[in-house]
């Protein structure tokens, strides 16, 4: 197991958002987590990767207890995260944000190689370099937000909504790079509004509800399950 | 109105405003760095500022110098300034960084409010400057005269000493650095990160603590330089000497684009020179009443100051 969630609430002030929440994802997996809006997919993410402090329960990550390291300690150890609105450095060229994601690490030669694997994964981040982050286009900025949380080599990727205000045709392409990214050997925690995507990628799946887990299963599971199709795939 | 005055002396009083300038922009630094990570007023500053002073008059007077020594000679000289600059530079750099991390830091932790970092940064500014005021008596302090003034170049009415091209030339250089560290480091960029979006750049892996500390200390550093150049150019400090000066460097930060470094270097200078032009046209007793209302002019038409903010945004 790379990741366990046990029994983990988070409130924000008064507001408790998560409800003692268990989940798993093993290494290898590409785990989806969906839900309504406001649901807490993007609260479960912050608790994972540290910017937001747990009130109960406990997250271990590879082996090891992580709930109270600080956020920016938890990218040492392998966690990564693409965050929901980008977060992209507004006034950082796109070469200098991807140099952000690899802040953490010292190898030049190793950054430069994973810079190019970016570049090869993201076509359009290298024809933009020089640009500033805070120009480009919403799916520009997520291809950014994408690669850059791949340059700390993370052994779990975050992944809050990457196809988020991207045109049709790019959505599939974005699942396709996020299933060759996992190929390539990442272990990744996959939020999505869009459902029906993120079941037919992913191996495994969680249903959130008003910051509780109400259902799990493999992804073909949760596709054919009815209550799913009705609250979140649509009428097909 | 003095038209003429200010016409016939526009040579002496551009040279003589861009030395104090040149000062007021490196003590402005540590305000625009400050505030384009925390959108914070460091208040406090002005004392940063201060103890720099102090810190440099006492290392002189470990050679037994005061304001009534002999100038030394040249290498005696060299080798004082550099040690004032290092003592100054201590003294500055650790005081910044222990009001961050008495005075704000605690805050920060709790997400006090704006307001509270506000009355926060006034009152470690009083408590450090009343502190000095106790212990010293509230008494001036000569500087020892280490370099003593001389004309370098003249050219008509206008002459330019040895002090001030030293003055000038070191802040330019000063600003470079920090300009070059800024933009083009690893450090730097962290810096940037924090700035532009913390939470990203704690996702990045910065810690944001550090950064916050380091950026104090940068700030720091530049006001122990510029602490003992005015050291060298007034020649006396007192517990009051960062105040005033520390409101023309606020002003400074904020007109040439509070967030901006090479604002500051810019408000800086443009301040020093503006402020002896009024003095140049009304009198020396306007000096100040003229810089601030052009300040307010300036404001009215452009906000966010000449270049705007940017270590948050753009470039720094
Ligand atoms: N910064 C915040 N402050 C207060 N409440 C928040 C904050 N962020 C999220 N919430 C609340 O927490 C709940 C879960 O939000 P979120 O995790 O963003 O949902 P999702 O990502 O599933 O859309 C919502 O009720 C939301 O209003
Ligand atoms: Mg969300």
């Amino acid at each position: 197991m790379l990741l366990e969630l046990q029994e983990i609430s988070l409130s924000y002030g008064r507001i408790q958002a998560l409800h003692e929440i268990s989940l798993t994802v093993d290494q290898g997996e590409i785990v989806a987590l969906i839900g309504a809006n406001g649901a807490g997919k993007s609260t479960t993410m912050r608790a994972v990767s540290g910017l937001r402090p747990v009130s109960h329960g406990k997250i271990i990550f590879d082996g090891q207890d992580i709930t109270k390291l600080r956020a920016d300690l938890r990218v040492v150890r392998g966690v990564s995260q693409s965050p929901e609105g980008r977060g992209i450095f507004p006034g950082m060229t796109v070469r200098d944000n991807l140099e952000m994601g690899a802040y953490t690490r010292r190898n030049r030669v190793e950054i430069n190689k994973d810079l190019d694997r970016a570049f090869s994964l993201f076509p359009r981040l290298k024809e933009r370099e020089r640009q500033m982050g805070g120009t480009m286009s919403g799916g520009e900025q997520q291809m950014l937000a994408v690669g850059r949380a791949l340059m700390s080599r993370p052994k779990l990727l975050l992944l809050d909504e990457p196809s988020m205000g991207l045109a049709p045709m790019l959505i599939q392409q974005i699942f396709d790079i996020i299933v060759e990214i996992n190929q390539q050997g990442t272990t990744i925690l996959l939020v999505e509004q869009n459902a029906q995507q993120a079941l037919s990628r992913a191996h495994r799946a969680y249903v959130l509800e008003t910051g509780r887990i109400v259902k799990s299963g493999t992804g073909s599971e949760l596709l054919s399950d009815p209550s799913v199709k009705d609250a979140y795939l649509g009428v097909a | 109105m003095n038209f003429s005055g200010l016409i016939h002396n526009f040579g002496p009083l551009t040279v003589t405003g861009l030395a104090q300038g040149a000062i007021i922009a490196l003590f402005a630094l540590g305000y625009t760095l400050v505030y384009g990570v925390l959108r914070l007023i460091n208040f406090a500053h002005s004392e940063v500022f201060l103890l720099g002073t102090y810190a440099s008059i006492i290392v002189w007077g470990f050679f037994g110098l005061d304001q009534n020594s002999p100038t030394p000679g040249m290498f005696a000289v060299i080798g004082l300034i550099i040690l004032g600059m290092v003592a100054a530079v201590v003294a500055s750099g650790v005081t910044a960084i222990g009001v961050e991390l008495i005075a704000y830091r605690p805050l920060r932790r709790r997400n006090a409010p704006k307001l509270a970092f506000l009355i926060t940064a006034i009152g470690a500014s009083l408590a450090i400057s009343e502190t000095v005021g106790v212990i010293t008596g509230r008494n001036i302090r000569g500087v020892p005269r280490l370099i003593r003034q001389t004309d370098v170049v003249v050219i008509g009415n206008t002459h330019i000493t040895n002090l001030q091209i030293l003055i000038v030339v070191l802040a330019l250089v000063m600003m470079f650095l920090l300009d070059r560290f800024i933009n083009r480091s690893r450090l730097g960029r962290g810096i940037r990160a924090v700035a532009q979006n913390p939470d990203s750049a704690a996702l990045m892996g910065v810690n944001q603590g550090r950064v916050i500390s380091l950026v104090f200390l940068l700030g720091g550093l530049m006001a122990g330089i510029a602490a003992v150049m005015y050291n060298l150019k007034i020649g006396v400090t007192r517990f009051d000497a960062g105040f005033l000066l520390g409101i023309e460097a606020f002003t400074a930060a904020v007109l040439g684009g509070i967030g901006n470094l090479r604002g500051a270097l810019l408000g800086g200078l443009l301040l020093g020179v503006l402020q002896n032009y009024g003095a140049g046209l009304f009198g020396t007793e306007w000096l100040h009443a003229v810089s601030f209302v052009l300040l307010v002019v300036i404001l009215l038409f452009r906000p966010t100051g000449l270049l705007g903010e940017s270590l948050g945004r753009a470039r720094a």
